[in-house]
């Protein structure tokens, strides 16, 4: 699981209000090696919650020098936008978990893929 | 006065007759289509004009048969960039003169402007003229004479046949029916040659040749003409709800999309358990949706595939995709299935990775709601889904169509699975935000009547195949008896 698609997903426990961001847990990472494509990235960032992107990245040891605050020019920035590209498309989660931030309730990620079914008491 | 000078000045008079008007920026274009999926042609047209540029010089006379088109196109780059796109369309011509027969042909070539002309004529280039006859063969010395009836062009360039600059063709229509067909053309057409479709796509991205598919693996064609219904670009995000093998993704990647999915299904989504190909019984180590990606060159257009149920939610709010572009299942050659209770649970001891929850039905009705209003929130505004509606054919009226006040219909096009059952390519485009889920609850109801109650689609398409393969069955045993 990539760090962009992270930044998208949420909890659908039942009862659940806050199930953003997940909690990101990782027993395997792996950093592949992805084409840069700036326009993409920076049509990205706009829809980004740059502080659980952030979180996210430096929770896997994976901050790679991805500055705190968004910078403001960034669409003109590349070697900003490289960074975000790192951090967005090439690292990512081979096996861990996603904890709801309210339930609790853990989603396991399996050779890179998560699993959000909820059981029958739970959904 | 000579003959140029005539033709000159005859198309001074009618240059100067011409009103000012956005046409006259605009270029006169022959499509050349595909004689097959009829019904998608128009849609898929009309998408990738709306997104390069470019209308119809008016609406095609009979867009549902007919493989001639006429388009104002505004420049030779946006008729290049509308055939990098389609699958419907063979080629693209730029379009020099049209009549009803080769008379008029000739008196619209004398009229089309010579300085439009210069460009491509000139003596020290190469060129060839091909003749595209449609619903007639011509013998090679017909060919021949027509060629040479069209001298008074004053081509003045080279003839080379394997490689040459400019390819002019000489277009004719001879109607469609292939049981009376005229001596004459009905029309006839004339241009120099621009670009061709994509129409290799089908076979290069063939199911046959792909890694990994399951039993309802869409068809090549298809997936690409659903990816340009959604009129999905470069850099967009591009989701499949009911992903499977992911088929439906590779065209939109194609296209320079990102692309993400879910299934229910776990052994799909991981690529495991039985293969769905014949002579092979279990499915590879590296038969998943990232390696057919990889296969064809877009693994940088993977974002991710979960295991997920398409009735719940899993995507935080002010979330968005550019397209959603599905085939749902209908419960036909694949089980709808949905997490949620049962009336007999069988508690398991332990809720570990490999427990799979229980899946109840999942009713079309409940299906299509579901993904109409999963498409009214997560979708951008002017974003589409695309996506199968299974109709039965006896009882198919327009209002059955699911609607949505936040999505506009944009186009419906059948296609028939059998003499009772069919189904639908419904493509909606996101018109009004979506304000909160309660509000449109009532509103859909009454349209999902036809797929309510005990999946009626599903027990009438069983119904009736059950009667037909009985009276076939009834038929072969009286043939045999006789």
């Amino acid at each position: 699981m990539k760090l962009l698609t992270h930044n998208m997903l949420s909890s659908h426990v039942r009862g659940v209000r806050q199930g953003f961001p997940l909690g990101l847990k990782a027993t395997e990472v792996k950093v592949n090696t992805v084409d840069f494509n700036q326009e993409f990235v920076a049509r990205m960032i706009p829809k980004l919650e740059w502080t659980a992107l952030v979180e996210a990245a430096d929770n896997l040891g994976h901050l790679s020098d991805l500055p705190r605050e968004l910078v403001a020019d960034y669409e003109s920035n590349e070697d900003f936008l490289r960074k975000v590209h790192h951090v967005l498309l090439e690292v990512e989660v081979i096996e861990g978990t996603l904890k709801c931030p309210e339930s609790g309730r853990e989603f396991p990620i399996t050779k890179g893929i998560p699993n959000m079914l909820l059981n029958e008491d739970e959904s | 006065m000579t003959m140029t000078s005539k033709r000159a000045a005859r198309t001074c008079d009618i240059l100067g007759k011409m009103a000012p008007s956005s046409n006259s920026i605009m270029k006169r274009y022959l499509l050349l289509l595909a004689q097959e999926n009829f019904e998608f042609r128009l849609p898929e047209i009309t998408s990738l004009l709306s997104i390069y540029g470019g209308q119809f010089s008016s609406q095609p006379e009979n867009p549902e048969k007919s493989p001639f088109w006429i388009l104002n196109i505004p420049s030779e780059d946006v008729a290049r960039g509308l055939m990098k796109r389609t699958v419907c369309a063979k080629s693209i011509f730029e379009l020099w003169g049209h009549g009803k027969s080769s008379a008029e042909l000739r008196k619209s070539l004398m009229s089309y402007p010579l300085e439009k002309m210069a460009p491509y004529v000139q003596p020290d280039s190469t060129y060839k003229i091909n003749i595209h006859t449609f619903n007639k063969t011509l013998t090679q010395s017909e060919k021949i004479t027509k060629i040479e009836d069209l001298a008074f062009l004053s081509l003045k360039g080279k003839v080379n046949l394997k490689n040459a600059d400019h390819i002019f063709f000489l277009l004719e229509d001879y109607g469609l029916d292939p049981n009376n067909i005229p001596d004459q053309p009905l029309d006839v057409f004339f241009g120099r040659w621009i670009a061709n479709g994509q129409r290799e796509l089908i076979n290069s991205y063939s199911v046959k040749r792909r890694h990994f598919i399951g039993n309802t693996s869409m068809d090549a064609c298809l997936a690409f003409i659903m990816s340009n219904h959604a009129k999905v670009k470069e850099n967009h995000v591009v989701y499949d709800p009911f992903v499977g093998t992911g088929g439906l993704l590779l065209s939109s990647a194609h296209f320079g999309a990102y692309v993400c999915g879910t299934d229910i299904d776990y052994n799909t989504v991981h690529g495991i358990g039985k293969a769905s190909r014949k002579n092979q019984k279990w499915r590879g180590p590296d038969e998943n949706i990232r390696a057919n990606l990889r296969q064809y060159g877009l693994e940088k257009y993977y974002l991710d595939v979960f295991v997920s149920d398409a009735s719940k939610a899993i995507w935080r709010k002010n979330m968005w995709f550019d397209a959603i572009i599905t085939d749902p299942p209908y419960g036909i050659r694949e089980a709808t299935r949905k997490t949620g209770s049962q009336k007999e649970i069988i508690k398991t001891e332990t809720c570990d990775d490999s427990h799979i929850p229980v899946s109840s039905n999942y009713h079309l009705s409940d299906i299509f709601s579901d993904l109409l209003n999963f498409s009214a929130k997560y979708l951008t505004r002017g974003g589409r889904l695309v996506y199968w509606l299974p109709v039965y054919r006896p009882e198919y009226t327009e209002e059955i169509i699911p609607r949505h006040p936040c999505l506009k219909l944009i186009s419906n096009c059948e296609q028939t699975l059998s003499s009772h059952t069919s189904r639908r390519l419904i493509t909606m485009e996101k018109v009004k935000e979506f304000e909160d889920d309660d509000q449109y609850a009532h509103l859909m109801d009454y349209q999902y009547k036809q797929y309510k109650g005990h999946n009626s689609f599903r027990e009438k398409y069983f119904s009736g195949v059950t009667k037909r393969i009985a009276r076939e069955e009834r038929e072969t045993h009286t043939q045999a008896n006789e």
